[in-house]
């Protein structure tokens, strides 16, 4: 519920971002906050620019105007992999795994730079190689075991069943030890028992680390059920947004899904 | 007995196609180019031999391994990597560049004459063969042999088990993904570049024992032809390189055996390109690209 006492630290916040491409604005004034530990929902009609604010946060893009704050430090602009150690991770709509990779080495080069060794200790396998790489085989495995892949962990990820491609690729996006995990769509072409899953272990995910999430989705089963607070967007813009069971029944909400 | 020579010599020319192979292959597969100029790097490397010989000729060869390391590198940063996101024909036509810079650069230094380098006499294994049974194959073949195995298996060895590796896998496969967990692209690069020249470099070691002239025009022809390999073995696949390198080095010594066809080795194994592309558009070991719908 709101709390105007809630002084828990803002994990990310955007300050009226805005990003044109050509004559289209695909995102405008999209201004969002969210607080540690909170599983935050960013929905909208298919266009709105839901992705586009992802590739935003995640450096992909640079915005036309605006800034993007993660827990104070203004990381506007920064390559994506900078970003990425600042600690933002994701998951992406059309999964996007290292298919020659197996399971385990998915989740390993999630952990890269969590386990310093250089190139030329790997080369010349210096004492240090070792114990990093028997280190960062040890964290994947246990991290893979969290979310039940242990058993598949030498298969190559090309060859795994659609669900558990997408959980990898959240253990994965967790190897790298965010502060805020993006979920893109984590339901698309799934069934309704894999999404009941998947929303298990969401929750799941996020007591157990205590992380921030970001989840853009389709599904109104899985935002109305997990998500505490929702922005809307349509056409780039904020349609509405707060807590979810307000923001659902919203007019303008249903307006924009289903039409007057 | 003859049969026998013409293949282990085959397999060391292949080893040498397959240590150049790899280099266009691994800068392919991760910075989606080709490296025209990585030929031109084993040119290089022969006329730092050349400085060094009088020294040691093993210092020579690490000298040469350490400066071709370098400027693989220095040409990276100065001509490649600013052009990171530009049409590929641009970058096509930069490394086409660059390789021309750094023959006119040896023809300046060091002229356009052939010059001698002698590794294999002053390594003192020159001329010396092995025989097994009826079998005599020349030292510097079987060290060629010996050495490119060794870091055949030594690159899939770091590509399988480091973190490096495993970045390059990933990278190749998909350098968005990559970046977003965290890997940096540019240092990635860097170190496949890096990788490829020192290879680049131990190959011109292994011509020189073969054949002990330089010249600046030398890393045209064996250029083109470990592209060729890489080609055949499925560009921006390692064990590809390796095996295509291989196909085309024991090609090459069985065509030269026989006096008939001798004079056309070189339009061969061109041939044989050609033909395996008709019938298999990604090489041998190349997977079939998924079109994203």
């Amino acid at each position: 519920m709101a709390d105007m006492n809630d002084n828990r630290e803002v994990v990310l916040k955007t300050d009226h971002l805005c990003i044109q491409f050509g004559g289209l604005k695909a995102v405008d004034d999209v201004n969002l906050e969210i607080k540690k530990g909170e599983l935050y929902g960013l929905i909208g009609p298919n266009g709105a620019g839901k992705t586009t604010v992802f590739n935003i946060l995640t450096g992909v893009y640079k915005p036309t105007s605006g800034r993007v704050y993660l827990c104070g430090e203004d990381i506007t602009g920064k390559a994506p992999a900078d970003v990425n150690r600042k600690g933002i991770a994701r998951t992406f709509q059309n999964i996007r795994l290292f298919g020659k990779l197996t399971v385990l080495e998915n989740v390993m080069v999630g952990l890269s730079n969590q386990i310093p060794c250089s190139v030329f200790e790997s080369v010349f396998r210096l004492p240090r190689h070792k114990k990093s790489e028997k280190e960062c085989r040890e964290r994947a495995i246990e991290l893979l075991k969290v979310f039940n892949l242990d058993e598949y962990k030498d298969h190559l990820a090309s060859n795994l069943p659609y669900g558990k491609q997408r959980k990898l690729e959240i253990a994965r996006a967790m190897a790298t030890n965010p502060k805020l995990l993006l979920l893109d769509e984590p339901a698309a072409g799934m069934n309704p028992n894999e999404t009941q899953e998947l929303m298990d272990d969401i929750t799941f995910i996020r007591e157990k680390f205590g992380i921030t999430i970001l989840l853009i989705e389709h599904d109104m089963r899985l935002v109305g059920g997990i998500c505490e607070k929702l922005t809307v967007l349509n056409f780039g813009t904020e349609l509405a947004k707060g807590e979810t069971d307000v923001v659902l029944n919203h007019p303008d909400v249903v307006k924009a899904y289903i039409g007057e | 007995m003859e049969f026998l020579t013409t293949l282990v010599n085959g397999l060391s020319l292949g080893g040498i196609y397959a240590m150049i192979a790899l280099g266009y292959t691994m800068v392919y597969g991760i910075a989606k180019m080709l490296n025209f100029a990585h030929g031109d790097i084993i040119m290089v490397g022969g006329y730092m031999i050349l400085l060094f010989l009088p020294i040691n000729p093993i210092v020579a060869i690490i000298a040469a391994m350490i400066f071709c390391m370098i400027l693989g590198i220095v040409v990276e940063k100065l001509a490649y990597k600013p052009l990171r996101g530009a049409s590929p024909l641009a970058v096509l036509i930069t490394a086409i560049g660059v390789s021309y810079l750094l023959q006119s650069i040896a023809q300046m230094a060091f002229g356009s004459a052939p010059k001698f380098i002698t590794v294999a006499a002053k390594l003192g294994i020159d001329g010396k063969m092995l025989h097994i049974g009826g079998l005599s194959i020349g030292y510097s073949t079987i060290i060629t042999l010996v050495c490119s195995i060794v870091v055949m298996i030594a690159l899939s060895l770091f590509v399988k088990y480091t973190k490096t590796g495993r970045a390059m896998v990933a990278v190749s496969e998909d350098k968005g993904a990559a970046q977003l967990m965290g890997i940096n692209v540019n240092s990635i690069i860097m170190i496949t570049f890096a990788i490829g020249s020192v290879l680049a470099a131990l190959a011109s070691v292994f011509f020189l024992l073969k054949a002990p002239t330089m010249n600046p025009t030398f890393g045209s022809l064996p250029g083109i032809k470990a592209f060729t390999a890489a080609v055949i073995g499925g560009i921006g696949s390692i064990p590809g390189a390796m095996l295509g390198g291989i196909l085309l080095g024991i090609v090459e010594c069985f065509a030269q055996a026989v006096p008939a066809i001798s004079p056309y080795t070189d339009a061969i194994e061109f041939s044989i390109l050609i033909i395996l592309l008709l019938v298999k558009p990604a090489g041998l070991l190349g997977k079939k690209r998924r079109e994203k719908v």
